[in-house]
């Protein structure tokens, strides 16, 4: 490809907790990149991601090749956090002072929070610290838009909607529209359509 | 149509699985066979659904050793046959797998083993790679997503040409990545299988296929190894072993799998290619000695990066030890000495941190203050998540019970576990109630040797659990022993529908197949119960009636018992999005910390579904995950869970 306006290779990790669709998300990701004519690279750890683990997508986006399916430390351009605390714990290791940080505001709590042993924090010292380490962070509650869609599921969606409505990777609209077609079966498509649109709609706030 | 069966030459993301399996197709594959495990089921359930499409046979086998079997006879009959499995599968298969490659085969036969460096999604860190070698036989690996198909097709071809099962052997990193593919030619195929058994026993093409005559290895074993050395021969040559670099390289790699993609990001990250090269193998068993020979030549330091094992780079070694008087001496950097771990995956920061200290060159990612801040971020504010079942587990409802039971008796008895989400037994979210941990079926084993042990004053009580799948995969036998030699124990069978943890492929207790047809499925209950057990069925949901039975079955020790706790999987699709009850806290009732239950529902039972609502000091209902098992009403002493059916 001759016209990448993305640097070589771009890197975003998206974290999450199992069952939030964080998969999902990087697939659709990926596949509307593959339409543009893009190398994408992705891996994943979901191995636990069914029994309360953390789950991560680390993709590489280059107009050359294929890249390690493990980003290096500290190497990510985009973080798409579905969970706030999965987005701490990339942020430290993949993140550094030029990072973009998408975060959903949206907790899931570890064992250890609900059976009282550790405290989780507080949205507003989630901000702080994050912002402390990542100026260029935006906070959206995707959950409570997804829920209000009917399925917390569609949180990446929502957040893939908005990762694209701030203009940082060359997709659009059109992109996740097609690639979703090809994929899901039609009443899927007009839900995902929505959470895709709602999270759009969230950027330009 | 799938995007996995079109038949133009487009590009693709997919996965290294579904790569795997396109490779397969491209190969024009008839029969595939596996048993579910990560990272590699998906192989399989991507040919399933292509099945019926291309004329497939597809089979979800008991065990991994049978579905070596199935593939083999399709092979025996002609035909382009795979076999499919995780790492600890092809030691189970490996008994039959050292007498195919004994006996050789003649249809196209690979086998795909999957491993798991770092135990990512496993309960050990072995290696298949290791089998190549024992076994005598080819191993292929792939060192991209493009490798994954293309690779899988050329061993069927390796494989006719050498008459022997060619193993290929991916890693978590490349089954569970995807990357650009971009597809190949798919055949028509109109295979038709004929096996041929009326020629001389001498005659591998016509006669009857066997591993080997009782103490004549010169008839079987002799041609296998001129086999293998033919594969060496046509391994000078593969085009998939590649080399990046200057032609006379300060310091060599010799890598393979994922660790090439790795180790090129490692070169970049240090902006070393003018000083390093790159010898990536797909061919890493026979190693090709020319090949090795004319890379060893043309420098004087040599780095092997491997996961795990040292095993490549032992071979290597034994082939520069041997070139030494033509090569000259050697210096090996690698896992023996110290650059590279032997425990856990690799990543491109290992393979940085190795070269910068073998070449002396300085590595910074981010600012001291960034890492500081950032270290201190996650002590303070990122909990550890903890491996927990998941909402509305069936799991938990039984092992609560059985822990319960277990603490009421007092005699410290314990359960012997094997592979499956019940794994979680070993931590708090299971309340510890799991004691040993093994392979597959392992459990009723132990359990078995554990209960002969009242000879010796043990008077613990012993219980075991399996789950559906792991009864008829490795259980059975072991069932039968225990009752055999009277062995006091109770197996409990947590039958969840299914091989819920690999994503609910069917086994022989499933009235559905691979290709989707309706099957006779087996009774869990009526194959104990013909083996001699005494047999329980309850729903591990209904608490009280579960732990009575189980303080019956801790009182009455004698013989081999076997309760099954029957209730679908959280997730199955007979359960999934389909809440059984509507769930409330009466915040009038929950009294919180002055209860006296000690938030019984929360800081024990755990399920992720209920939430410690501080500031109002009561539980509550985390409806977004909540699935309306109903099981925390029964848990609440105080009767504040409320639950009411969904019409």
């Amino acid at each position: 490809m001759s016209d990448n306006p993305l640097k070589d290779p771009y890197n975003i990790v998206i974290t999450g907790v199992g069952g939030q669709g964080n998969v999902m998300a990087s697939k659709l990701l990926g596949n509307m990149l593959v339409g543009r004519g893009y190398y994408v690279t992705i891996g994943e750890t979901f191995g636990a991601s069914q029994r309360g683990g953390s789950v991560m997508s680390h993709m590489r986006i280059s107009g050359k090749t294929v890249w390690s399916p493990q980003i290096p430390e500290h190497k990510a351009d985009l973080i798409i956090a579905i969970e706030p605390v999965e987005g701490i714990r990339v942020l430290a290791r993949y993140g550094n002072p030029a990072v973009k940080l998408l975060c959903n505001s949206h907790p899931v709590y570890p064992s250890s929070v609900i059976r009282g042993e550790i405290d989780y924090p507080s949205p507003e010292e989630i901000e702080t610290s994050v912002r402390n380490l990542a100026s260029d962070t935006i906070f959206i509650n995707a959950t409570e838009k997804a829920v209000s869609l009917g399925n917390p599921i569609l949180a990446g969606i929502v957040l893939l909607g908005t990762t694209c409505g701030t203009g940082v990777l060359p997709l659009n609209r059109k992109d996740f529209h097609e690639t979703i077609v090809s994929r899901l079966a039609d009443q899927q498509v007009k839900l995902n359509m929505k959470a895709f649109d709602m999270g759009f709609g969230l950027s330009k706030n | 149509m799938s995007y996995l069966t079109d038949k133009q030459n487009n590009d693709y993301l997919l996965m290294g699985n579904e790569a795997i399996a396109r490779g397969a197709l491209e190969a024009g594959i008839n029969v595939a066979s596996g048993y579910p495990g990560t990272p590699s089921s998906e192989i399989i359930e991507t040919l399933s659904s292509v099945a019926k499409e291309h004329n497939l046979y597809v089979e979800w086998s008991i065990n991994e050793k049978v579905a070596l079997e199935v593939a083999a006879a399709a092979s025996f009959a002609g035909l382009r046959a795979m076999c499919v499995m995780k790492q600890n599968g092809v030691n189970v298969a490996s008994d039959f797998l050292l007498h195919l490659a004994s006996s050789g085969t003649r249809g196209g036969m690979v086998l795909v083993a999957c491993d798991d460096p770092g135990a990512l999604s496993s309960v050990n860190e072995g290696e298949s790679r290791p089998f190549a070698r024992l076994v005598e036989i080819p191993l292929l690996e792939p060192g991209d997503f493009q490798e994954a198909k293309d690779i899988t097709k050329w061993a069927f071809e390796l494989s006719e040409e050498i008459r022997n099962i060619v193993m290929i052997r991916s890693v978590t990193r490349l089954s569970h990545a995807s990357g650009n593919v971009r597809h190949g030619q798919l055949p028509d195929t109109l295979a038709r299988a004929d096996f041929r058994f009326d020629g001389p026993l001498s005659d591998p093409e016509t006669g009857p296929v066997i591993s080997m005559i009782v103490g004549t290895p010169d008839l079987q074993h002799g041609p296998q190894q001129e086999k293998i050395k033919k594969a060496a021969e046509i391994f000078e040559d593969c085009p998939f072993n590649t080399y990046e670099g200057p032609e006379k390289p300060e310091l060599l790699i010799i890598t393979s799998s994922a660790c090439s993609l790795y180790s090129k990001e490692a070169i970049s990250l240090l902006n070393v290619k003018d000083r390093v090269g790159i010898l990536k193998l797909a061919t890493t068993w026979p190693l090709p000695p020319k090949l090795i020979k004319r890379h060893l030549s043309g420098t004087d330091r040599i780095l092997v990066v491997e996961e795990v094992l040292p095993i490549l780079e032992e071979n290597i070694k034994v082939l520069a030890a041997e070139m030494a008087h033509e090569i000259g001496p050697k210096t090996f950097y690698g896992k023996n000495a110290g650059n590279i771990p032997s425990v856990g995956e690799l990543n491109p920061d290992i393979v940085v941190s190795a070269l910068s200290s073998i070449l002396d060159v300085h590595y910074e990612t981010v600012s001291k203050s960034f890492a500081e801040k950032a270290t201190a971020l996650v002590e303070t504010k990122a909990p550890v998540r903890g491996l927990t079942m998941c909402p509305g587990c069936p799991h938990r409802a039984s092992l609560w019970s059985i822990h319960n039971a277990l603490e009421m008796d007092g005699r410290k008895g314990f359960v012997c576990g094997d592979i499956g989400c019940y794994v979680a037994g070993v931590f708090p979210g299971g309340f510890n109630t799991v004691k040993t941990l093994h392979s597959m079926g392992s459990g009723s084993g132990v359990a078995s040797g554990f209960g002969k042990l009242k000879q010796f004053g043990m008077d613990q009580p012993v219980f075991a659990v399996c789950g559906d799948s792991t009864f008829f995969h490795a259980a059975m036998p072991a069932l039968a022993n225990a009752i055999h030699h009277k062995s006091p124990f109770t197996l409990m069978i947590l039958d969840n529908r299914g091989a819920a943890m690999t994503g609910f492929q069917p086994h022989p207790g499933t009235p559905i197949n691979a290709m989707g047809e309706e099957v006779p499925s087996l009774d869990i209950a009526e194959i104990c119960r013909a083996m001699g057990a005494k047999v329980e069925i309850r729903d591990p949901f209904d608490l009280e009636e579960t732990q009575q039975t189980l303080h019956h079955l801790i009182e009455h020790q004698e013989g081999t018992k076997v309760l099954i706790l029957r209730q679908a999987c959280a997730l199955s699709p007979e359960r999934k999005d389909k809440p059984k009850y509507r769930m409330e806290v009466d915040e009038e009732i929950c009294i919180g910390e002055n209860c006296g239950c000690n938030r019984i529902c929360t800081r024990i039972f755990g399920c992720p579904g209920l939430l410690w609502d501080k500031e109002k000091g009561v539980s509550k209902i985390n409806d977004i995950i909540c699935v309306g098992c109903g099981v925390c009403t029964d848990i609440c002493p105080a009767g504040a869970i409320k639950r009411e059916e969904v019409a």
